[in-house]
């Protein structure tokens, strides 16, 4: 938008008193070094010099790269920030084209469109596009369809928060089994071919199809966030579950094979088992200590869910959900004080808009839920070598079928 | 895999493809004309309620009162989080107002 009128104050504005604010609009500009209330003032009366009306852009993506060397077309896609900056596989019209071997789908197909943020333009992609950013994580075509299911998703992997959200994404299915991904030992872990490449196969595609990841420009991300590296992508281990798998609960079938897809994935908390005498009060305490906007998804080991059946009867995941959901608590006037909740629940709240302005009535010290039970989401995966499990502050998006795909 | 290669012009040369999307056709959207001044005129402070903005501008409107009283400020709040759009503000906006500052953005 070359027309539009900005004026820049200093960063933070969020926690400054109101005296500390008024000295950012009598003071000036930090961009242009200019007075902020003159730039302003001119803002609003100065005439637009050119009348853009009528004039459209077009842009034009080419499908190939203009030939070189492979140590230049490295440095080409590096420069052009199309890969994460590790060494990526070249996507030669051969590869591609075995990338694509493994989908009935037609390379002209669109699949989605995406972009960084709310407010920045979409950006669309074929099966093919998806092809290339599949190569270039190293991927296998046998993963292709689990590939293009997270790309049918729309959510990006790189999305530009100033928050360093990182995606998160579960496999479930016979999928698991085809293509050798890892539920059990070390599954989060660097250990797995296909968890290790489809994770990275939809960080790539993201920022490269949504127009974008650049640091300053479409990321903004102030401290940035590892977990982004690979988008912290298993499959469930309903093998050794005792509840039913993670896509089933959203509407699939057990033979089914399908992908979810989780964002926001920031904020983690840990312990080991559940002791007899007070793991109510430990789960409450990791609860607490989680990020308030971002509700949790629990990762148990098996030997994790099976303790929670144990411990609180929970012979079903909605049971656990519901323990989670109704435990999960926080006085009123605290959870208001967060500024995530202020930014982006008390708007609603004051709007009227449920459950949120049913909290919103609450007496300052009185205790109110932190999220809804549909929010709350229960994954098994891990290799019985401990009892140890998290929390990952990872909202649930949505699930995709992969056999859509195949 | 790891071995094939699209054999270019030149010798030593590869063609790959480009993992990029695809961009959007933007048309432009004319600005609305500037005012030819601020007296007499009624200026919407619009608070997108993003990280303590209602604050910020509640003291540049005490600013415009102390400096620029000829000019009529209506601080109101979008009806929900920024990330939606709010339609009956802006209608209000355009029914009600001569121009109108968002913030802070970000």
């Amino acid at each position: 938008m070359p027309q539009a009128r900005y004026v820049f104050v200093p960063q933070p504005v969020m926690g400054k008193s109101p005296r500390e604010l008024r000295g950012y609009v009598d003071g000036k500009d930090p961009v242009t070094g200019r007075p902020v209330m003159q730039e302003i003032i001119e803002g609003l009366t100065v005439p637009v010099e050119t009348d853009l009306r009528g004039i459209t852009f077009e842009r034009l993506t080419p499908r190939l790269v203009e030939p070189g060397t492979e140590e230049n077309l490295h440095r080409l896609f590096r420069e052009n920030n199309w890969t994460d900056q590790l060494p990526i596989i070249l996507p030669t019209e051969e590869r591609v084209a075995a990338m694509l071997a493994c989908t009935s789908r037609k390379p002209g197909e669109v699949v989605g469109h995406m972009r960084p943020t709310a407010f920045r333009e979409v950006w669309e992609y074929t099966v093919e596009k998806v092809a290339v950013n599949a190569v270039m994580s190293g991927a296998r075509p046998e993963y292709f369809p689990v590939i293009l299911a997270l790309a049918a998703s729309e959510a990006s992997a790189r999305g530009s928060t100033t928050s360093s959200a990182a995606a998160m994404a579960v496999v479930n299915g016979p999928v698991r089994h085809e293509i050798g991904m890892n539920s059990g030992i070390g599954a989060l872990g660097p250990y797995n071919h296909a968890n290790a490449t489809i994770g990275r196969a939809y960080g790539l595609l993201s920022q490269n199809l949504q127009g974008g990841s650049e640091p300053g420009l479409t990321y903004m991300g102030s401290s940035g966030n590892n977990y982004s590296y690979n988008s912290v992508t298993f499959a469930e281990n309903e093998e050794r579950s005792p509840w039913e798998a993670l896509h089933v609960q959203h509407g699939f079938r057990p033979s089914d094979s399908a992908v979810s897809v989780f964002g926001g994935c920031r904020s983690t908390a840990f312990t080991l088992g559940l002791p007899e005498k007070h793991w109510r009060e430990h789960v409450r305490n990791m609860l607490r200590g989680m990020d308030a906007h971002s509700a949790p998804t629990l990762l148990l080991d098996p030997i994790t869910a099976r303790q929670f059946i144990d411990r609180g009867g929970f012979d079903t995941k909605e049971k656990l959900i519901r323990w989670v959901y109704e435990n999960a608590l926080m006085p009123a006037d605290e959870y208001w004080d967060y500024q995530l909740i202020q930014n982006y629940i008390y708007p609603r709240a004051t709007f009227g808009e449920e459950p949120y302005a049913s909290r919103l009535k609450a007496a300052p010290d009185e205790l109110i839920h932190m999220f809804t039970p549909e929010e709350v989401q229960v994954v098994v995966v891990g290799g019985e070598t401990n009892g140890y499990w998290r929390i990952m502050g990872a909202p649930y998006r949505t699930t995709v079928s992969v056999d859509q795909w195949r | 895999m790891a071995t094939t290669r699209t054999r270019s012009a030149g010798s030593g040369t590869i063609t790959v493809l480009n993992p990029q999307g695809y961009p959007p056709r933007i048309t432009a959207a004319p600005m609305a004309p500037r005012l030819d001044g601020l007296d007499g005129k009624t200026v919407y402070l619009v608070d997108p309620r993003f990280d303590d903005s209602g604050i910020f501008l509640k003291q540049l409107q005490a600013c415009f009162e102390e400096h620029l009283p000829r000019v009529t400020t209506r601080y109101v709040q979008m009806r929900s989080v920024y990330t939606r759009d709010d339609p009956e503000t802006w209608e209000e906006i355009k029914a009600n107002g001569d121009a109108a500052i968002i913030g802070v953005g970000h």
